[in-house]
């Protein structure tokens, strides 16, 4: 028992090591809103050309099943790697500018952006077609459903599963750290390795909770808020 | 005289299954037609063929002469003019029964917020439910709700209403309420296509009958005839049926 409160809650060390943890974990936390953000947007894009319908949506509708399905296929880690790594070798002027913790970011969007996708497409098929006849019928354009009808009521019944994906995402940005980006885990390593402990891990895990704790409890209020509009009404 | 709404030899399947058979039927202005027969015999359909929400397979559909069949059609504009009020209301759950109603003015006709207030505001006014503009459709009774889905597609100004069973979800306390709006509107000069099991009210409202069965209109004519002579066995069946169960 001794042994283990030694090893992972040496309060001194982690006392110690907390605010340089917590400083680098400022940069997971950069990464994961501004990656969020980026997720958001594509994959909204990617579930939307997924949707298209008829012959002429075919080949866009081709290329987003294909790309979600590469994505959701490969290790996080791999992707982070060939972006991180592979990107700037290649010398493109488009990729020459960006900085490791842009390259980050675009990593974790690229596989994101996949999963999230899944998620808006669930929530976009779970809106009864009935809605969409009664959209349609009153001469909403084919767009204008699918934004004002459809999808505001689609992202309403994913908040769970969005949620689901944004902790996976925000506990993947502890693997950037590959990259030689100094964030939360590469510092907390650093110490640890000094001092052969694993409480500066103990104080990494601290903040990823006191981020997660909290952002599952809105979600539950945003949730239980919403029930009343999407479930009450009928399909 | 032109009709406002002409089908001609209009067919229709679900896969293999005809649903429609070559119907052909003329809605003149201000005229009140109603269509009665058994379940499954093709009502719903054909009204959701007329607003092009089901694509046909034969025949032609003209609104005040244009066909809307063929892909040179511009079903937005045509939806403008005619509404459609569904079986199961269909209200946007997401959205009060102002936005409710002002939604498609706003953003199918173009017109600002305050307009396509002002034009909801004596609708609803109409219903009494300009009270409960700012509350979402599930606070409202049924009746309500279909009311509403009624002024929802009356705030396009349509030139025809086409009306799929719509106090067939309802309680049947909460029935009389929404037809009476439907009478209104008849006396009013609406144009009316209405598909009903309530054979009393299409008595009262309609200029016509007509009887579909197995996807044909078997016949047609003045709710005094259709009710009282009908000239089909199969009408005549139905209509019995249905004085059994205590609906006429």
């Amino acid at each position: 028992m001794e042994e283990l409160a030694r090893q992972y809650l040496n309060w001194e060390l982690i006392r110690q090591s907390l605010p340089g943890i917590a400083r680098a974990f400022a940069t997971n936390l950069s990464v994961m809103v501004a990656a969020e953000l980026c997720v958001l947007a594509w994959a909204l894009v990617l579930a939307l050309l997924r949707g298209l319908p008829g012959r002429a949506g075919v080949p866009l509708r081709w290329l987003a099943i294909a790309y979600i399905d590469f994505f959701r296929a490969l290790p996080a880690l791999v992707v982070i790697f060939l972006v991180g790594f592979g990107l700037p070798q290649t010398g493109l002027p488009l990729f020459r500018g960006l900085s490791l913790y842009q390259l980050a970011v675009l990593a974790l969007t690229l596989v994101y952006g996949a999963y999230v996708a899944e998620v808006y497409r669930a929530g976009i098929e779970s809106v009864h077609a009935s809605q969409v006849a009664a959209a349609r019928s009153l001469g909403l354009s084919r767009a204008k459903t699918m934004r004002f009808v459809v999808l505001p009521q689609a992202v309403r019944r994913v908040i769970p599963p969005l949620l689901n994906d944004f902790i996976g995402l925000q506990k993947d940005t502890a693997l950037i750290g590959v990259l030689g980006v100094v964030e939360g885990f590469r510092q907390a390593q650093i110490v640890a390795g000094q001092r052969f402990n694993a409480s500066p891990y103990v104080g990494l895990a601290l903040c990823f909770l006191v981020i997660t704790l909290p952002l599952t409890r809105i979600t539950d209020y945003l949730i239980a808020r919403g029930q009343r509009r999407t479930v009450g009404g009928r399909a | 005289m032109s009709a406002l709404l002409e089908l001609d030899s209009v067919s229709k399947r679900f896969g293999e299954a005809w649903v429609l058979r070559g119907v052909d039927l003329a809605v003149g202005e201000h005229e009140v037609v109603c269509l009665i027969g058994p379940s499954g015999s093709g009502k719903s359909t054909l009204l959701r063929c007329v607003n092009a929400l089901e694509p046909i397979d034969a025949g032609d559909i003209r609104i005040s002469g244009r066909s809307i069949i063929g892909s040179r059609t511009d079903v937005d504009r045509l939806r403008r003019d005619v509404g459609i009020v569904f079986q199961s209301f269909n209200l946007f759950p997401h959205m009060s029964v102002l936005r409710n109603v002002t939604l498609a003015p706003r953003e199918a006709l173009g017109l600002s917020k305050r307009e396509a207030t002002d034009r909801a505001r004596p609708l609803l006014e109409r219903i009494g439910l300009w009270e409960k503009r700012d509350e979402y459709p599930d606070r409202l009774s049924g009746g309500q709700q279909q009311r509403v889905a009624i002024v929802r597609a009356l705030a396009m100004r349509p030139k025809l209403m086409l009306l799929d069973e719509i106090t067939s979800a309802l309680d049947p306390e909460l029935i009389a309420e929404v037809l009476d709006m439907v009478r209104q509107l008849a006396a009013e000069g609406m144009t009316m296509l209405l598909a009903t099991h309530e054979m009393s009210f299409a008595r009262d409202v309609a200029n016509r009958i007509c009887f579909i069965d197995q996807g044909r209109i078997l016949e047609q004519g003045a709710p005094g005839q259709i009710f009282t002579a009908p000239r089909h066995d199969r009408t005549a069946r139905f209509l019995e049926r249905v004085i059994a169960a205590g609906r006429l």
